[in-house]
């Protein structure tokens, strides 16, 4: 067979199971189905990118997408208890006002890419080989060069992310004793503790070898 | 012969059915932020595709800084939600109107 139209074939099969799991993610009534569906979508996705040649984004979309982020909600998803019956009522009441709205704006777009893509122009070679370098490589060389500012902003947003989100998590239990470090450190002997000079003096035993105890009975 | 054309127009109906998710999951605010990262991996086949048919890295870059951003978004999001949960006890958007006027 031709390899190109393998390549069509392909291109079709992951595009339909891709708009197939991205209906239901959002028609599907059980949340933890709905982000199974959308790791599949983003599966499929990635597949279609690895048509694309892009080899980096397609394995960091699994790796970050699928193995990290898709995680994350499904912790969620399964921490929370959600009232599944409550959370579908709206369903039919909404669908017609969104499914006319996703079908104009659908119309829209394939109506201006349909005027814009009169002149068909397939693909062509791959630029990262045309560059003599694998598509890591080629991604690698603009990000640490000509990208190298905004790679370092990532950084910090994924630092800011994280430190975020355990802030916002994070609670106080009331009641519960904590010990504030700050405070132990600075804490001053003197405030403590008061020594008293006095002679060392035996104090006399009065009659019958009563102590101090016999004299402050009444 | 795969064309740039269809990787647009996969695009297009992505967005599409993220918007429909948008207006028919009003109560689910898991639902809405998984329509969110939908709208995201559309925009960025767009990107990729773009990138692969001009032969230019800025697009491939772009959709590495969109994937953090995405990435912190959904952290500091479900964050949120799990505060909003712990505080209301419901994600139900109806019953999250203590800011109406």
């Amino acid at each position: 067979m031709n390899p190109q139209t393998l390549q069509l074939i392909c291109f079709y099969a992951f595009s339909i199971v891709t708009v197939a799991a991205a209906l239901s993610v959002i028609t599907l009534k059980n949340t933890v189905h709905a982000v199974l569906a959308l790791v599949l979508t983003f599966f499929s996705a990635a597949c279609l990118w690895m048509l694309l040649d892009a080899e980096f984004l397609a394995l960091a979309l699994v790796v970050v997408y699928v193995g990290a982020v898709m995680v994350l909600f499904l912790f969620v998803v399964m921490m929370l208890d959600i009232d599944l019956e409550k959370m579908h009522e709206g369903f039919v009441k909404f669908l017609p006002v969104g499914v006319i709205v996703a079908i104009v704006m659908l119309v829209e777009m394939i109506g201006l890419i349909g005027v814009r893509a009169m002149h068909v122009r397939d693909l062509g070679a791959d630029p990262a080989a045309a560059a003599g370098m694998s598509n890591t490589a080629w991604l690698g060389q603009a990000l640490y060069t000509k990208f190298l500012l905004p790679f370092e902003v990532a950084a910090l947003v994924l630092t800011v992310g994280l430190v975020a989100a355990v802030a916002l998590t994070l609670r106080e239990r009331r009641g519960a004793r904590y010990e504030s470090a700050s405070r132990q450190v600075r804490v001053d002997p003197r405030d403590r503790v008061r020594i008293v000079k006095m002679d060392a003096v035996r104090p006399t035993p009065t009659a019958a070898g009563e102590g101090t105890a016999g004299e402050s009975k009444p | 012969m795969i064309s740039l054309a269809h990787y647009v127009v996969l695009g297009a109906v992505l967005f599409c059915i993220a918007v429909a998710g948008l207006f028919i999951n009003r109560k689910n605010v898991i639902v809405l932020l998984m329509s969110i990262e939908l709208m995201l991996l559309a925009v960025n086949m767009n990107f990729v595709a773009f990138s692969r048919f001009l032969g230019d890295v800025s697009g491939q870059v772009f959709v590495f800084f969109i994937l953090t951003v995405a990435a912190a978004e959904a952290a500091v999001g479900l964050a949120i939600l799990v505060l909003l949960f712990r505080t209301r006890s419901t994600i139900n958007i109806a019953d999250i109107d203590s800011m109406k006027g």
